[in-house]
């Protein structure tokens, strides 16, 4: 459907940087797209032939009704002068025109239906893969891509830029392949039938195309000051309507008010340009177009008196009214191709530069397979750090020469102030991360030598960040074991002491949580996280400041699910509450990357160091 | 959709010129094919005329009324450029102002990232769908109207086949819409579904991975894609059917119209031209058909953006007319010993849920210190919230200085109560424009002195002194001098009750305690609420206010509470451990 566009404003930011897509990156990325379409390619030879026949359909019904008029007027001329009989057989002819006018209609109708349906599908399906290939490519990419981008930015470019791929393709599909067809088809069909006429349009028509592109580099500039002030008003109604409550709280609203105006003012001036300049387009492509049509009914008309007068010669030849009126009709119609084309053009360039966006997810390195490698079994939970050296940015080191041997069973507390490097030594027992050298290995077998998956389901996790899936509270603690009976269930709840929350709420077990669904407090959230781990029992435990946001407490109540689920498995624990931590048989006291002390806590409190100075500091 | 033409109100010349001059340039382009009809006419006949004059006049005439048509809707774009744009700028301003001017519980309620998309996204589609009404909402259907009326002036026969023509487009097209919109709302539901699992996917990125959830995540992310796109093309199969099927249905009328013709030409009524020009006006009618269709889609985008944009506005009425209802201020008129009291309060923040606080009552005197505690939930800050009357309590009454907080002026209100938010807020400027926040006309010395009794001294040097830059939320700073900065900004008021909503969290325990006998030393005396979940940080005030799970556990010093207030007690032992241990 073709988009009106007197009221064009370009779709997205202005401020996108098209150009850093440079020419051979948007080479490289039609490349891949025609790649993903090459599999269409029975859906693109029907679609391209559906368009030639819808095209060429479209321009015989005008010649079919410039024939009716020709006999009409033949048949008007001879009014009382024609035999019966010839009078008949023009009236014949006639008819048949016009059926074959009606056949030509329905030919097009039913063609373009097709090559819309068609289109429909090689598009949806198209972007559909991409999306799939997006999401199992994030599926496999390493945490240090995820953790580095916005996750914002990426679900955009899954959701917003693919979806703006997939509209632009199918305009792209529909109207830059019929309107190629329809300016070649109407010129030949137009040349076929007078070439002098023809030339008036041939030289008249583009003026519109200059006109439509002059009118938009000249309105780019005002686009641009439009969508940095809108830029600023957005960040302003950000920073205030996001703080409204402050804002309340200290009576600043007229203040705030006058500062919004100020820049409501500034919007509203340069919207008011922008739409002005740009909505000038419609209007002057409409005149050239009417200039054009009064060109060609002048010259028209002379072929047709010319035609009268009896004096055709040999390449200027006289028109009858029927072939005028036919060039009237293409003359209408002619500038609209243009006009399309030069809009899907940017169209497609914008689509070019969504697509560029989300295949840049997909040429991400993943993670190497590791199929083949051994996978762990039946782990005993001994677990090795020799000489461990770790950073996230090459320039500034974190972790250096880490040395920590773990027997099975063990309790291990790390503890240390804020970035010395906890965290991080669970992203490497986890092999979120890779070590930059040195070696972890569990049970004597490198980490680097068994599959990540088979590593890390000998690990139950359970993080500050109380993350659930939108789902029935049963899903949520089938997380890990999605195919566990429900009385498994109800049991690992009961162990975890999330059983008497949950027997509260409305439907039991198949409460939904999540968007729309049952609000949970902070302390509910976590005990479901620790029964989804519950559930899987792995070998081994992490817990990542697992209680930090919840008061001391509620605290204490989990820590006694904690207790049932640690019995018996290497587990470790950061935290920055000591009180946690007390009871490890080992606790690790990190300091800028270095394990500093090391000890049971009577031990360390004894040695008088910087568990000591740490433990105090909390009272 | 009432409420919001109010916003053209300013506008009405603009709004009643702008459709007008678009008729204009539609009423010019009506007589084209009357021009062509007498040429073509003239061309028949030429033999009887011999005049060749008459095709320049037809000529000049064209260009003639291409210029005209030209002026008049250059003119047209004009005023719905003016009216679109004022329009939204009048309903930014209000929008704006009717969000700030929201109760706390709707700001709660309607959640920060729609109040955004409200002010911005979908005052933009209405502006647009305004700018294309009055561009296009009179025009397509007055040349459609007009293409018919200029048929019957021609001849009244054929002129009836148009009459079923559009009356049969009309129902087609309807059709069509009207089943697409379900269908476009199925496919919306559908994206949702896939933009939320592509978020799931990426917040628990570590998580799934941890439980090796992979494939299983995969699997729901394809079954969801599978369905949009499935959704997607059954849509378009529906929204595609549109341009061929008017397309198809109006040829075939313009043979019906032609055969038709052709009987009139024999029988005198018509010539060869006027049936030229009928086929000209049913073309017309397809292409402006097919900008009418479009517009359609516009204007419901607009529609559906207007009345998000109504249900906030109205939201906005709720709260001021329940203001001006209450049109005089109680005062308060004697010194009342207690300065904030409860009175068996109670808060529920939705009528759906649970009670945040249940039958709260306590006293406090002017100037004491006092410590409010306990868990995670358990309503420390609804109950602060009440007492500058932020949230309406369910039941019970709150009274500051002896009025009831309802009665009370809230700008008053808000005056004597100086707020230090739990999440420390700044804003882009400079640190004295935002500590004077609290205070409009505080000189430099008092903003001074505020940061140094909020022990923020470091933190405004670091940013090169009072004139230093913050950005915006306060970005360059760390959270713990921001909070500072923000007690500095509440200090700067010289409130008479000062309230801290842990605001010492992010505070080592060394600038916690220096900051706490500051507080002690203030020469207007102020009445101090201090929120923590640490004991250390209440554990000296007057009076401490113990809460569990939205009731009051304990009242009273630290020392009766470890007494006689288990809840208290086992808070305590949690992070000191037994006593005597």
């Amino acid at each position: 459907m073709a988009l009106d566009t007197s009221g064009f404003v370009p779709k997205g930011n202005l401020n996108t940087d098209e150009t850093a897509l440079g020419n051979s990156g948007r080479k490289e990325t039609i490349r891949k797209v025609l790649h993903r379409l090459s599999r269409f390619k029975l859906h693109i030879f029907i679609s391209l032939l559906m368009a030639t026949a819808s095209v060429i359909f479209t321009l015989l019904v005008p010649i079919c009704i410039g024939n009716v008029i020709d006999r009409i007027s033949e048949l008007a001329a001879g009014r009382g002068v024609m035999s019966e009989t010839e009078a008949l057989a023009i009236r014949n002819a006639l008819n048949t025109e016009l059926i074959r006018a009606a056949v030509f209609a329905a030919a097009v109708g039913i063609s373009s239906y097709i090559m819309n349906l068609v289109n429909n599908r090689i598009t949806y399906l198209t972007v559909r893969d991409i999306r799939n290939d997006a999401v199992k490519t994030i599926g496999c990419l390493p945490l240090k891509y995820l953790d580095a981008h916005s996750q914002g930015d990426i679900v955009s470019r899954i959701v917003a830029d693919a979806d703006q791929f997939a509209d632009g393709l199918l305009m792209g599909f529909t109207q830059f392949f019929t309107g190629i067809m329809t300016i070649i088809g109407t010129l030949v069909f137009m040349l076929r039938m007078n070439v002098a006429i023809t030339l008036v349009v041939v030289c008249v028509t583009p003026l519109s195309l200059f006109i439509a592109r002059f009118i938009s580099s000249h309105t780019y500039q005002m686009f641009r000051t439009q969508s940095i002030e809108r830029g600023k008003q957005t960040s302003l109604i950000d920073e205030m309507i996001g703080n409204a409550k402050v804002v309340k709280a200290f009576n600043r609203e007229a203040d705030v008010i006058r500062r919004f105006d100020e820049i409501n003012g500034r919007l509203t001036g340069a919207s008011l340009k922008a739409i002005f300049y740009s909505s000038l387009t419609n209007p002057c492509t409409r005149f050239v177009n009417a200039v054009c049509y009064a060109l060609v009914a002048m010259t028209g008309a002379f072929f047709a008196v010319m035609a009268s007068d009896g004096n055709s010669g040999r390449f200027i030849s006289g028109i009858t009214i029927g072939t005028l009126t036919v060039f009237l009709s293409y003359a209408n119609q002619y500038t609209k191709p243009f006009n399309e084309i030069s809009s899907v053009i940017s169209e497609l360039q914008g689509a070019v530069a969504c697509a560029a966006r989300v295949f840049e997810i997909l040429d991400e390195e993943t993670e190497i397979t590791d199929e083949d490698a051994l996978s762990l079994t039946g782990v005993s939970g001994n677990v090795d750090l020799d000489n461990v050296d770790f950073s996230y940015t090459a320039d500034k080191e974190l972790i250096t020469d880490l040395n920590l041997h773990v027997k099975p069973g063990q309790r291990v507390a790390i503890v240390g102030p804020t970035g010395c490097g906890k965290t991080t030594l669970i992203n490497l027992l986890m092999r979120f991360y890779d070590t930059d050298s040195g070696t972890i290995s569990v049970d004597g077998n490198d980490i680097r030598n068994v599959t990540r998956r088979s590593l890390r389901s000998s690990y139950g996790m359970v993080l500050q960040d109380t993350w659930l899936v939108n789902g029935t509270i049963a899903d949520n603690i089938r997380f890990g074991l999605p195919e566990a009976p429900m009385d498994k269930v109800i049991e690992a709840a009961k162990a975890t002491g999330a059983h008497s929350f949950i027997r509260r709420l409305p439907d039991k077990y198949d409460t939904v949580i999540g968007e729309g669904g049952a609000q949970l407090s902070q302390g509910q959230k976590q005990l479901l996280c620790i029964t989804r781990v519950m559930l899987k029992l792995p070998p081994m435990l992490i817990l990542d400041e697992a209680t930090s946001s919840i008061d001391t407490r509620t605290e204490i109540k989990i820590s006694k699910a904690f207790l049932t689920m640690m019995q018996g498995r290497t587990s470790f624990i950061v935290a920055h509450r000591l009180s946690t931590i007390r009871e490890a048989d080992e606790i690790l006291v990190m300091r800028d990357g270095h394990i500093v002390e090391q000890g049971d806590h009577s031990s360390l409190l004894a040695r008088n160091g910087f568990y000591t100075e740490l433990y105090n500091s909390q009272f | 959709m009432k409420r919001l033409l109010i916003y053209l109100k300013n506008y009405k010349i603009q709004c009643v010129l702008a459709p007008l001059f678009k008729m204009l340039e539609a009423l010019f382009e009506l007589f084209v094919p009357l021009v062509i009809a007498a040429l073509i006419d003239r061309i028949s006949d030429y033999s009887a005329f011999g005049d060749r004059t008459f095709v320049f006049r037809s000529f000049v005439l064209l260009i003639i009324l291409g210029v005209v048509g030209l002026i008049s809707s250059c003119t047209a774009q004009f005023f719905a450029a003016r009216a679109a744009t004022g329009f939204s700028e009048g309903l930014r301003h209000d929008l704006f102002k009717t969000l700030l001017g929201l109760k706390f519980s709707q700001i709660d309620e309607l959640g920060t990232s729609t109040m955004i998309t409200r002010m911005t996204a979908d005052v933009n589609t209405a502006q647009s769908g305004v700018n294309m009404f009055l561009r296009l909402f009179l025009r397509s259907p007055f040349i459609v109207a007009g293409a018919v009326v200029m048929a019957f002036t021609i001849d009244f026969k054929a002129a009836l086949i148009f009459v079923v023509l559009v009356t049969i487009l009309f129902v087609v097209v309807e059709l069509i819409m009207r089943s697409n919109i379900p269908m476009l709302k199925n496919v919306q539901s559908r994206l949702d579904r896939v933009l939320s699992l592509s978020r799931e996917n990426l917040s628990g990125a570590r998580v799934i991975r941890a439980f090796t959830a992979e494939d299983v995540r995969y699997e729901e992310f394809v079954q969801a894609d599978e369905d949009l796109a499935s959704y997607q093309q059954k849509a378009g199969a529906v929204s595609g059917l549109l341009n061929p099927l008017t397309y198809v249905i109006i040829n075939l009328f313009v043979v019906v119209l032609v055969y038709t013709g052709n009987i009139r030409v024999s029988e005198g009524a018509l010539t060869t031209g006027q049936v030229v020009a009928l086929y000209n006006y049913m073309s017309q009618i397809l292409l402006e058909l097919i900008k009418f269709a479009n517009l359609i889609v516009t204007i419901n985008r607009a529609l559906a953006s207007a009345d998000r944009i109504r249900a906030v506005l109205e939201l906005g009425d709720e709260a001021s007319a329940e203001k001006s209802g209450e049109v005089t201020y109680t005062e308060s008129v004697t010194d009342n010993e207690y300065i904030v009291e409860f009175d068996k309060v109670s808060l529920r923040y939705h009528e759906l849920s649970d009670e945040a606080l249940t039958d709260i009552s306590f006293r406090i005197r002017r100037g004491e210190t006092v410590g409010i505690i306990g868990g995670t939930g358990s309503g420390k800050s609804s109950l602060i919230a009440l007492i500058p009357g932020f949230y309406e309590t369910t039941s019970g009454t709150v009274r500051v200085d002896g009025i009831d907080v309802k009665d009370a002026d809230p700008d008053k209100l808000k005056k004597m109560v100086g707020i230090v938010p739990q999440k420390a807020v700044l804003f882009e400027g400079t640190i004295a424009d935002n500590l004077r926040w609290g205070n409009e006309n505080a000189t430099d010395e008092e903003l001074r002195e505020a940061v140094r009794l909020s022990v923020a001294e470091d933190v405004v040097e670091s940013k090169g002194g009072l004139e230093g830059e913050i950005e915006q939320g306060g970005r360059n700073l760390s959270g713990g001098q921001r909070q500072r900065l923000t007690i500095a900004r509440a200090l700067v008021k010289r409130p008479e009750i000062l309230i801290l909503d842990d605001s010492s969290s992010a505070l080592d325990n060394l600038t916690d305690r220096r900051l706490r006998d500051n507080l002690k030393t203030l020469d207007y005396d102020p009445t101090v609420f201090i929120v923590s979940q640490r004991c250390s940080s209440v554990r000296d005030a007057d009076i401490i206010i113990v809460l569990d799970d939205g009731l009051l556990a304990g009242l009273g010093t630290h020392a009766e509470l470890m007494k006689n207030c288990e809840v208290y007690r086992e808070i305590y032992e949690s992070q000191f451990g037994k006593e005597g241990e």
